[in-house]
């Protein structure tokens, strides 16, 4: 809590000095708090709009200081997570709401993706297992990489449906304690 | 989506000018390289140096466009981005595609 009190103190004694038009002044940069470490993005399910809420992820996490094959690996998994609710939980091609919500911290980030489409049904997420590659080129798999790609890539891998609400939450490790810097 | 192609010594190089094979251009992609690879040499190489993502979407219409080369025939890759490598290193489809680190590399090797 210490942090946003301290944000509102600076911003009432701003608003007393200099603010004839009723709006807040931009903060100096020294006085600017540190960038948020949590943030939210918003997506409607079309392939388009995931495109466009990775790109916004990957600005903000270059922005925090995450290494570039940090950044890839989120953007890995969240492309085929994001590509699931799409192609599945709005499989009636209904182009619903998806948030992500993205905490950085010393245990990690955890990047929460919630949509209001399907439940998934599976008792318990797929295993994620690589399919078979060692058949003969011309019978080489075109798909089924997906949760493999996300169960290689996380440390973690959370399913939680409540309220007509999915909640996929995904958790990275971070290369090392200052690996987050910014 | 459109392809660059060239050809030399007896190998097609196409390129992608596009920086994303993902699930909103993996039909595209796939599509165009049937119209590209359908005649000519019997050795491909593509040149993804352009490309910086390539999801499981992509990564399944790569693998397609191989397949549906037909056999007897070779698709090689070249030229893979740092996230585009970690996909396919992970998907172990760096075994079972020869890759090269550079496409004009690669033709001036393989036609030598």
């Amino acid at each position: 809590m210490t942090g946003p009190m301290a944000r509102c103190a600076v911003t009432r004694a701003e608003r007393r000095g200099t603010a004839p038009d009723g709006r807040e002044p931009p903060a100096p940069a020294a006085a600017r708090p540190r960038m948020s470490p949590e943030f939210h993005l918003h997506a409607t399910a079309t392939d388009m709009s995931v495109r466009d809420l990775l790109s916004g992820m990957r600005t903000r996490l270059r922005a925090r200081g995450l290494p570039e094959a940090l950044c890839g690996t989120v953007e890995i998994v969240l492309a085929e997570a994001l590509n699931n609710i799409v192609e599945h939980a709005y499989a009636d091609g209904k182009a619903g709401g998806i948030g992500l919500h993205a905490v950085l911290g010393p245990a990690g980030l955890t990047c929460t993706l919630s949509d209001r489409g399907t439940a998934l049904t599976a008792p318990g997420l797929p295993a994620g297992r690589l399919p078979d590659i060692g058949a003969e080129p011309g019978a080489l798999p075109e798909g089924g990489f997906g949760w493999f790609l996300i169960r290689s890539l996380t440390r973690e891998v959370r399913y939680h449906r409540d309220g007509g609400i999915s909640r996929l939450t995904l958790c990275f490790d971070l290369p090392g304690p200052d690996g987050a810097g910014g | 989506m459109e392809l660059h192609e060239t050809c030399h010594d007896g190998i097609r190089t196409v390129t992608v000018p596009e920086a994303r094979i993902d699930a909103a251009a993996a039909l595209r992609f796939k599509d165009a390289m049937r119209a590209v690879t359908a005649d000519g040499p019997d050795h491909v190489i593509l040149d993804l140096s352009q490309v910086n993502f390539v999801d499981s979407s992509g990564l399944g219409a790569i693998i397609a466009a191989m397949k549906q080369m037909g056999a007897g025939r070779r698709l090689d890759l070249a030229g893979l981005t740092p996230d585009v490598a970690k996909v396919f290193r992970l998907t172990r489809m760096d075994t079972v595609f020869v890759i090269h680190d550079r496409a004009d590399g690669a033709v001036r090797r393989d036609a030598g």
